[in-house]
């Protein structure tokens, strides 16, 4: 575990995006205390540009604090790209597991499953889903981990694919552990750096798609989202430029931060792909 | 005053080859100085490590990134090479030196066919007119043996065979009549008969154009097949040279003794008589096993059969090493899966100690599972990489019921027994050399005290002095447990040195079985013949018996 | 296998998965909240009782629920996709019509995505380690990170209310009388933004996927046979190297085209283009979830497509791989 941190601290990429990420965590985190009460609130005059007084991001047509808008959606943004993806991990996990361990006729149905969910466009799969069922936090994050889980299942089942032949997995097997003993603490253990990675864009990925669906008004209308203040600041856009453009830095600042972060973790996981320290 | 055609072809001087910052040492070649001349095979053997692949890469200036000639000539003629600009050495690699390498599946584009690949270097070297490169690639093929040339000219790489494939290699790079040919094991990735083809070809090409050759190796056997003489590296360091007889017969250096004589131990066989097989430990009786390649399932009539076990009967008898020899496709690992139960026959029975392991119930089978325990060829893949030494030892003991403290004091003892420290337990396997992992993997498969173990090429993937090392340890505990072994193998040398009794397998049947002295000296069967024909330097080392060496 | 059998059975496999496809919109339509005519009917036709009447009819919702499955089923394989209350047109005309649009824009950024990512790819590869490098893979992670619609409305900003240089809507200027050459580059005008929106992010893509297999592809054992050779540098990055490390990018990009046509609702809906991803904002609004769910199948048909076309691209391109199913 050691040996992993300090090889983590020494990649630079890595570092950005942890420190970044930590920041947006905890600004999400304590969003009431720099902003406390309601972001929707109207706290001051309309259109204030960026830099004004007392209202670092400016204003919008009705007066609301952008700042305020932006450390709020934090929330919203973390909580749905993390939730997904922990959902969309469990099912490609397990998924990915069974059939590239067990392999035979349970893979092949698990195979074309996954694949029937590839070949459909994930972003109109989930405006569906989230029109279907009305925009509400659950049904966003259920659409998101619908249309996020497969790559997962891929990636795990190649990895057990390869890993099943191993050796000392059958060294195990000659041991007479059982198949779930196996599974759990021969395999599962080696399979995992790849997805950590994975994991890792997918809540980046997760935050996108969030956002995009926000823009569409597909968004849960309780709470403010990054994506939901660039689609309203979108009428404005000749007058009051700074609605639409702070949110989506807000976006872009987290994406790159989780990118950097997912970076960082594959070039101490998979020594070997960073070429450019190569002996 | 020496003539022209007596002076070396390349003649390295003081070469010293510089490996970059954190590599375990400063130098992968120190002070070497070495002639290669006309019209000979020079041999220049090693172990992993030893340096002897830089050396192939320097000459023709090829060495990896961060890897550099610190200082020493190379002399080719009258140019030297370390000096030499990289416009300059593209005129003479292919054409005046041209290599071989090792792996055959690998070192050709897999995107482009046999004659596209020779024909471009014929054009990057100069060779205008199409129709004299369309015939010379024929000639090419022609000479090194491949069966239909203008055929087989236009197929992709992965349509050959691992012999054709380094057959077409030679082919290319004899393609502009170099004078000289750096061949890196070249025969190392194949099977030993393959093996035998493609070193007879060498020798005849070489005789045949004169060529000056230098064949890399680990193996003293290739050495005493087809070296004129020999130049042996340890660490970087050349420690000994001379003619090929003079180095096998009298070898001066500890180093080159010790691998000639590992070499030599196992192409004597010494085995005493083996013991009776009146209660077989094991029994095997009608194995066969068929697997399908090509995907199987609704859509797909692709399905190519190969049988893996035809109807295999053997017995191993209470404390003796039954040898399973053959090469690849013989089932010959088949076999020493299904033993361990890791593979399921399709028909066939196998006995432990008298009880069909087939028709017993799971209970039982999961009892008796300790008993067949199997030790892998790979010191890499066998153990689990993310957990320690002590899990490894420890986990089945207590799947199976013992307490943890018990346990570890049994881990210890075996890891004593194997030759390694307490201290190992705590420690991860990427930690040890590769022979240190094999005996790990020894000591794995002991701990459950099991009376019969497979060891699955268990020291194929060893250096030769590590091999010798790995046997005699396998000696010693067999001896001291009374254990019986099946020892799968595909070098006959090895099997004789170990084996009570030797089986020989190719394509899933049992071709021969007997003594191992006697199916060595006296083979029955023409495949069996094959094999023990087909060992490098059997006939030397048959023939010049061992002086005494201190 | 011949090609043909190779073909026809990837022709039924393709037919299963648009089946599978067509029952799942079945499926949503009856898992949705509410009166399934209501659903279909849309927000606007809802109140229009004649209206809802045909869809009962149309859809038989008042029959058991497998004649149901098989009347929506057998519609589409006819592409009768009902009709649209609020176009007053059957949907398969919407459709067509808009569909000529999307495939402008989706496959103009897909070609320069696809062209420049490898181009930045080789050339990140070729000096890695080195500035030109770094240069490359920080642009790949920006582009990566920006949300597709913002990066939209961003350029909007610049070049069309701040710059005044292209325009902002649409994919032609209305009204005025034009040529055909006229036309073409007005249509090309428009068309500049939102395939640079569009592109940005498949451009990242590729970048990083080529730069990666070329420097895989780099070190393998024949590269060093070629050395070996003799040859010069060109013919090695030509015959050697890049034919090589170009595989995976195929496969990749054959399967991307078949997605980009349900992923431009976004680009669409934010530069008011008249494409089909537009199309399903509309619906969107409209709650016309027959509109929808007929978009949606349209798009998921075109992957199909693609990802059979794909496999053919595929085995030409690679000579191991024989034309088995």
């Amino acid at each position: 575990m050691n040996d992993f941190a300090k090889r983590f601290l020494r990649s630079r990429s890595g570092m950005i995006g942890l420190v970044l990420l930590i920041l947006l965590v905890l600004l999400a985190i304590f969003a009431d205390v720099v902003y406390p009460g309601d972001p929707w609130r109207m706290v001051g005059r309309p259109n204030l540009p960026p830099f004004s007084e007392g209202f670092m991001f400016g204003t919008d047509q009705l007066g609301r604090d952008v700042a305020a808008g932006i450390v709020h959606g934090a929330r919203i943004s973390l909580l749905i790209g993390f939730a997904s993806s922990v959902v969309a991990l469990g099912v490609g996990v397990v998924v990915g597991a069974v059939a590239g361990y067990f392999s035979g006729w349970l893979d092949d149905v698990l195979m074309r499953f996954t694949e029937f969910f590839q070949t459909i466009p994930s972003f109109m799969l989930a405006i569906v889903l989230v029109a279907i069922f009305s925009p509400t936090l659950t049904s966003i994050v259920t659409a998101i981990a619908v249309v996020s889980w497969p790559p997962i299942a891929r990636l795990v089942r190649a990895e057990f694919l390869t890993l099943r032949q191993r050796d000392f997995v059958k060294a195990a097997q000659v041991g007479g552990h059982s198949q779930f003993n196996i599974i759990l603490h021969q395999v599962l253990p080696n399979a995992l750096s790849p997805v950590i990675v994975m994991a890792s864009l997918m809540v980046a990925a997760a935050i996108l798609i969030e956002s995009g669906l926000s823009f569409l008004g597909l968004g849960d209308r309780n709470y403010i989202t990054w994506g939901f203040m660039i689609g309203a600041g979108r009428t404005m856009i000749r007058h009051a430029w700074w609605l639409s453009a702070i949110p989506g830095l807000a976006i872009f600042v987290t994406v790159l931060a989780l990118n950097l972060f997912g970076q960082g973790l594959s070039d101490v996981l998979n020594p070997r792909l960073s070429r450019s320290n190569r002996t | 005053m020496i003539s022209q055609a007596l002076k070396p072809v390349i003649n390295i001087r003081d070469l010293s080859i510089a490996l970059p910052q954190g590599a375990d040492r400063a130098f992968a070649v120190q002070d070497l100085t070495l002639d290669l001349n006309r019209d000979e095979i020079l041999c220049v053997v090693g172990e992993s490590g030893s340096g002897k692949s830089l050396l192939a890469g320097a000459i023709m200036g090829l060495l990896p990134q961060g890897v550099t000639i610190s200082s020493g000539t190379i002399n080719f003629g009258d140019q030297n090479l370390t000096e030499l600009s990289e416009t300059a050495y593209r005129k003479v690699r292919g054409a005046r030196i041209a290599m071989v390498f090792q792996e055959p599946m690998t070192a050709l584009n897999p995107v482009l066919t046999v004659h596209e690949q020779i024909n471009e270097a014929l054009v990057a070297h100069g060779v205008r007119d199409s129709a004299e490169r369309n015939s010379r690639i024929l000639e090419l093929l022609d000479a090194t043996g491949l069966p239909d040339p203008a055929t087989l000219q236009h197929r992709y790489p992965f349509r050959l065979s691992g012999g054709q494939r380094q057959r077409a290699m030679i082919a290319m790079a004899l393609a502009l009549e170099p004078d000289v040919l750096i061949a890196d094991e070249p025969t190392t990735a194949l099977d030993v008969t393959t093996q035998k083809q493609i070193l007879e070809l060498l020798r005849d090409i070489q005789r045949q154009r004169q060529l000056a050759v230098l064949f890399i190796t680990h193996d003293f056997g290739v050495v005493a097949e087809i070296a004129d003489r020999v130049a042996v590296m340890q660490f970087g360091e050349l420690v000994e040279e001379g003619r090929a007889a003079d180095v096998l017969d009298r070898p001066k250096h500890p180093y080159s003794q010790r691998l000639i004589a590992a070499v030599r131990g196992m192409s004597e066989t010494a085995r005493p008589v083996a013991p009776q097989i009146e209660n077989p430990i094991l029994s095997i009786r009608g194995a066969t096993k068929t697997y399908s390649a090509g995907k199987s399932g609704f859509w797909s009539n692709s399905k190519r059969r190969i049988k893996a076990l035809d109807n295999v009967s053997l017995d191993v008898g209470q404390g003796e090493t039954l040898g399973i020899v053959g090469e690849s496709g013989s089932g010959k690992t088949t076999l020493g899966q299904s033993v361990v139960q890791l593979v399921d026959l399709d028909s066939g029975e196998i006995r432990y100690r008298g009880q069909s392991i087939q028709a017993m119930d799971r209970k039982t089978r999961a009892q008796m599972r300790p008993k067949i325990q199997i030790i892998f060829q790979d010191p890499y893949a066998s153990l689990n990489p993310r957990h320690r030494i002590s899990r490894a030892l420890t986990e089945t003991q207590m799947i199976h019921g013992t307490p943890r403290k018990d346990a570890l004091l049994r881990a210890q003892n075996m890891l004593d027994l194997v030759g390694l420290e307490k201290s190992a337990l705590d420690r991860y396997p990427h930690e040890f050399s590769g022979g240190q992992r094999q005996r790990i993997g020894i000591a794995r498969a002991l701990v459950m005290d099991p009376d019969l173990i497979v060891a699955d090429e268990a020291v194929s993937a060893l250096d030769v002095s590590i091999q010798a090392q790995v046997l005699e340890l396998l000696a010693d505990i067999r001896k001291r447990l009374n254990l019986s072994m099946l020892f799968i193998t595909h070098d006959l040398r090895v099997a004789a040195q170990v084996c009570d009794r030797i089986a020989v397998m190719r394509r899933g049947e049992v071709v021969e079985i007997g003594q191992a002295a006697a199916v060595l000296e006296n083979p029955q069967h023409e495949y069996t013949r094959l094999l023990c024909d087909s060992m490098p330097g059997l006939d030397w080392f048959a023939n010049h018996p061992m002086e005494n060496v201190g | 296998m011949s090609q043909a059998k190779f073909l026809l059975i990837r022709l039924i496999k393709a037919i299963m998965v648009l089946l599978a496809v067509t029952v799942f919109s079945f499926g949503l339509i009856r898992a949705a909240p509410g009166d399934p005519a209501t659903v279909l009917a849309g927000e606007q036709g809802a109140v229009d009782p004649e209206f809802l009447d045909r869809v009962r009819a149309r859809y038989g919702l008042d029959r058991p629920m497998h004649e149901q499955l098989f009347k929506y089923v057998a519609g589409i394989a006819v592409l009768d996709f009902g009709d649209s209350y609020q176009h007053n047109r059957p949907v398969i005309d919407l459709i067509a019509e808009r569909l000529p649009a999307t495939l402008l824009l989706t496959m103009t950024a897909f070609v320069l995505a696809l062209l420049g990512g490898v181009a930045m790819g080789v050339t990140a590869a070729k000096h890695v380690g080195k500035w030109p490098d770094a240069v490359i893979t920080v642009a790949a992670l920006i582009f990566f990170a920006l949300p597709l619609f913002w990066v939209g409305l961003m350029f909007i900003l610049l070049f069309s209310v701040q710059l005044g240089l292209l325009p902002a809507f649409g994919m032609a200027t209305i009204g005025t009388d034009m040529s055909l050459l006229g036309r073409a580059l007005d249509v090309g005008w428009h068309l500049i933004m939102p395939a640079a929106t569009l592109g940005l992010l498949y451009l990242a893509t590729y970048t990083r996927m080529t730069r990666a297999s070329v420097l895989e592809v780099m070190d393998l054992d024949f590269v060093r046979t070629a050395r070996a050779k003799g040859l010069g540098e060109r013919r090695i990055w030509r015959r050697h190297i890049l034919k090589n490390a170009i595989l995976p990018i195929i496969t990749l990009a054959s399967l991307q085209a078949g997605h980009l046509v349900g992923g431009a609702v976004l680009t669409e809906t934010v530069f008011a283009w008249p494409g089909i991803g537009r199309l399903a904002f509309d619906a969107l609004l409209q709650r016309d979830y027959n509109l929808l769910l007929a978009i949606f199948i349209v798009a998921s048909a075109f992957v199909v497509f693609f990802n059979l076309v794909a496999d053919l691209v595929y085995s030409l391109a690679d000579p191991r791989i024989e034309v088995n199913a």
